[in-house]
């Protein structure tokens, strides 16, 4: 069973929706025993960072995560999930995150020149991490679905799994351990998104 | 890189499809999740939903058959049509939609896009404009194109661009219906003063017009409906044109 913490940000419809058709048991839930008991977490969300880390801090649910993830769980943070996964944020402001991926969430608009904000899309994926076990069954160059106009700057290189050529690199999705992030949306980026949540699902251990 | 994208338009009228022909692949051409899962599976990028229904009655149909191309189909989805105030956001968000469209409900109230973008999020709010040359100037019109108001454009995509509007699409009036290709001076006007993604709307009449309006102006997209619904032009071969012409598509 995955559970996708709800905890009050964004629409978490078309996600179960996504992972049902695969086949994947979820359930959508803010309940800590029931989080902590999952073989799987899944952290969406989408909105503001401050926002989100607010609501994570203050149910208690971010601790519940983050001691889930500690122990080897394995979790997949989604959009700005993945954003919070991150040491800390500068959007409108200094927000602290989860702290499970080191690195920082910074706005694209300071490091990409000329180019619109959000970055709204198709835009395809250069593979860094060809062993990370979310690309079992994708290859490098297929294209998937991103709305966001911050990104993950990863302290260590090592955890970048792939990235999106938008002006720079931009990381679009994470690998560390048994911790997963995806910039972009897969519950939306058709064939291709539906395969990398197959791949998740199918995990075991790290990548 | 980032692809340009195609996005068929599906007007919707008490829970079925209007308009439409008779796709071979396709028997019901006018059941919305039918028609949508076809046109996910032939490359669209996108879908734009627009209910032009009047009546509660369509409304609850709208949202019913929302949620089922929602549970079906795993690509982008805009709904528009009738989205007055938050609780028509809730409404249509609550059954998988990941955008809004408003357009006479801006007008009527431009504070929605600012409270509606702090909600649910920039990514969430398009401001659709319908826009026609009157004494030389683009003027912005509503209530589906008919009432002339004393909106310009330009400064009409700014200002939805400052209170938060994640992307603007821009009909011409002038150009929809005529299918003489996109409106190539009317998109430049908004994409020379606007940050934020701009889609084109109304002209398209074939594959050719579609690399015209990518090769001349900077939008991030192109929106058919009856160009797409009648077969003039399938998907797969726009996009496989489309690659060919130098342009990049998924």
């Amino acid at each position: 069973m995955i559970a996708i913490v709800d905890y009050g940000v964004g629409n978490l419809f078309s996600l179960a929706c996504s992972l049902k058709k695969i086949g994947q048991d979820c359930v959508v839930t803010e309940d800590k025993h029931i989080i902590s008991v999952a073989d799987k977490l899944i952290l969406p969300g989408v909105g503001a960072f401050g926002n989100a880390a607010r609501l994570l801090n203050e149910s208690g649910l971010g601790e519940v995560v983050t001691g889930c993830a500690r122990e080897g769980k394995p979790l997949l943070g989604i959009c700005l999930g993945m954003q919070l996964l991150f040491d800390v944020s500068y959007e409108y402001g200094e927000h602290r995150g989860l702290g499970l991926i080191p690195g920082v969430v910074r706005p694209l608009s300071g490091d990409t020149e000329n180019l619109k904000i959000p970055h709204m899309g198709w835009n395809s994926l250069d593979v860094k991490n060809a062993g990370c076990a979310l690309f079992k069954y994708i290859k490098d160059g297929d294209y998937v679905y991103f709305v966001h106009s911050y990104h993950c700057v990863c302290a260590e290189e090592n955890d970048v799994a792939a990235t999106s050529l938008y002006g720079i690199p931009v990381t679009a999705a994470v690998a560390r351990k048994n911790i997963f992030g995806t910039q972009f949306h897969p519950e939306k980026s058709g064939e291709v998104g539906l395969k990398i949540l197959k791949s998740f699902c199918e995990l075991n251990g790290g990548c | 890189m980032l692809a340009k994208r195609i996005i068929p338009c599906l007007d919707v009228k008490d829970g079925r499809v209007v308009k439409g022909k008779n796709f071979s692949a396709l028997k019901d051409v006018e059941d919305p999740v039918k028609l949508a899962a076809y046109y996910s599976g032939c490359g669209a990028d996108e879908l734009v939903f627009y209910d032009i229904t009047a009546s509660a009655e369509g409304r609850k149909l709208f949202s019913d058959i929302l949620s089922r191309v929602a549970e079906n189909v795993f690509i982008p989805l805009t709904v528009g049509g009738g989205i007055n105030s938050i609780k028509d956001f809730e409404r249509v968000l609550k059954c998988g939609a990941d955008k809004v469209s408003i357009n006479s409900g801006a007008i009527a109230n431009p504070y929605l896009i600012a409270d509606a973008a702090e909600k649910y999020g920039n990514q969430c709010v398009v401001l659709s404009m319908d826009v026609k040359r009157v004494g030389g100037r683009f003027k912005v019109f509503s209530r589906g194109g008919r009432d002339e108001t004393a909106i310009e454009m330009v400064s009409w995509a700014e200002f939805a661009q400052r209170s938060g509007a994640g992307e603007i699409v821009v009909n011409s009036i002038d150009t929809d219906g005529v299918r003489g290709g996109f409106d190539i001076e009317m998109l430049k006007a908004v994409c020379d003063a606007v940050t934020i993604p701009v889609v084109a709307s109304g002209g398209a009449g074939g594959i050719d017009d579609f690399i015209k309006l990518f090769n001349s102006v900077d939008v991030d997209a192109g929106l058919g409906a009856s160009v797409f619904h009648y077969g003039e032009v399938s998907i797969s071969d726009l996009k496989a044109a489309l690659k060919r012409g130098g342009v990049e598509v998924r």
